[in-house]
């Protein structure tokens, strides 16, 4: 009889209205990373894994990006009910930030009216794709204004070095106690 | 010279009559946050980020403008007044339009830095998202009013030091802002000597330099400090 070994925590990276920046700096992590893929298993990334809908029972989750559309508000959902602790993964998930600078224009219609209409040449028309293309949410919002939140990794984008002393914690099964210039600061 | 004696957290001290709270804990090397008091300038008590607490009062009193007596006992980092300083600061990112990431005084800002401070890893208060404008009238100088925190250390080092006064306050409550002249644009207001101490003080990225982009923007308040010294010395040559 082979010994039970513990499970490995099973990790998803989610994308919603964010530059990838955030990801992109998860890659930062480089040879960490091949720990991190003994350490873990990746259920879900649109940079480590093929899944395309979000699995049941995951441990963690990294949540990049602002909630802008109705996509992500969907995916938004999925995440919560089906994750463990989740870590709202930059700026952009936990102010709003650079996605959320539209909503100094009041409301999904004027957006669309300026980027499609007042700034395109004379052959400009509105989006209109129901199903395909997903609509706008009136303002964009950061992620715990919409589902509880467990952690919170600030920067824009939070260097890899900050990335790893969240994870660290958290595979072992913990919570991440972050403070001081180096794992808390905006921008 | 009289001196009264008090106890600050465990340090007992004895200072001038009339030393304010925030200076006797300076001299005694305890740090307090602070955000609009600015050396230099007068003191206004507008951010509340140095509240401090008294033994014997529930009330609580900010230290830039509290002068110490005998026998207080103050304390300077309670739990109380560390969830106070969060919550203000968590107030001044919601109530405005804070987007470090593309600010021109990213890395050199107070407010960033003291959310660092306070522990601020994300805002429990919903953000406002206001509508906002910038003053791009000037010159040399652009007002970003989507970053002003109100700390009104514009309006004081223009008034009280450059004696030009082009700054104040106008409007009420959520419409509260920095005005240039009787509201006018800043670059028509032909009081301003364009001596750039309002962008010097500017603990935020609200005042900046035109050519400045992101993160290029470094306050100095040490110049105000350092004229000041020299004003009240007549020290002129170092
Ligand atoms: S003024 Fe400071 S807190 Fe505001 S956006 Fe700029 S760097 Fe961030
Ligand atoms: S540049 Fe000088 S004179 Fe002009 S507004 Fe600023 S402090 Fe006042
Ligand atoms: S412009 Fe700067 S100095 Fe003036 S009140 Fe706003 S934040 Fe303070
Ligand atoms: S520093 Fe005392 S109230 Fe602002």
């Amino acid at each position: 009889m082979s010994q039970a070994t513990p499970r490995k925590p099973r990790l998803a990276t989610v994308w919603l209205a964010g530059c990838s920046g955030c990801h992109m700096s998860f890659l930062d992590l480089d040879e960490w990373l091949l720990e991190l893929a003994d350490r873990a298993e990746i259920v879900y990334s649109p940079v480590g894994s093929d899944i395309k809908t979000y699995p049941k029972d995951v441990d963690i989750a990294l949540v990049e990006g602002g909630v802008a559309n109705t996509d992500n508000l969907e995916l938004l959902h999925q995440v919560r009910a089906n994750t463990r602790t989740l870590v709202s993964f930059g700026d952009c998930a936990i102010t709003a930030n650079i996605p959320g600078m539209r909503n100094l224009l009041r409301g999904s219609d004027p957006v669309l009216r300026r980027a499609y209409l007042e700034l395109a040449d004379g052959s400009g028309q509105l989006p209109h794709a129901p199903g395909i293309v997903p609509e706008l949410l009136e303002r964009v919002l950061p992620v715990h204004e919409l589902v509880p939140v467990e952690v919170y990794l600030p920067g824009c984008p939070p260097p890899a070095d900050r990335i790893r002393a969240a994870l660290e914690p958290l595979l072992r099964g913990e919570l991440p106690h972050l403070s001081g210039a180096d794992q808390i600061r905006f921008g | 010279m009289s001196v009264c004696t008090l106890r600050i957290n465990d340090h007992d001290l004895a200072v001038p009559l009339g030393t304010t709270l925030l200076q006797a804990a300076r001299q005694a090397g305890i740090h307090i946050p602070t955000l609009c008091f600015l050396e230099g300038l007068s003191a206004v008590a507008a951010c509340r980020l140095c509240l401090v607490e008294l033994e014997g009062s529930d009330r609580l009193m900010a230290a830039c403008v509290t002068a110490a007596a005998e026998g207080m006992r103050v304390h300077t980092d309670t739990p109380r007044l560390r969830e106070i300083r969060r919550t203000v600061i968590e107030l001044l990112f919601t109530e405005g339009n804070h987007v470090c990431a593309v600010c021109v005084a990213n890395g050199h800002c107070e407010l960033q830095n003291l959310a660092v401070e306070v522990g601020m890893d994300h805002s429990r208060l919903p953000y406002r998202f206001p509508q906002r404008g910038v003053d791009l009238s000037h010159a040399q100088y652009g007002l970003d009013h989507n970053r002003c925190i109100l700390c009104t250390r514009c309006v004081r080092v223009c008034d009280e030091v450059e004696g030009a006064h082009v700054w104040d306050v106008g409007w009420r409550g959520e419409h509260c802002q920095i005005i240039s002249g009787l509201g006018e644009p800043w670059g028509d207001v032909n009081a301003c000597t364009h001596c750039g101490k309002c962008v010097e003080v500017c603990p935020t990225g609200a005042l900046f330099h035109k050519t400045d982009t992101s993160e290029e923007k470094q306050g100095h308040p040490e110049r105000l400090q350092a004229l000041m010294h020299a004003r009240t010395h007549q020290q002129w040559n170092p």
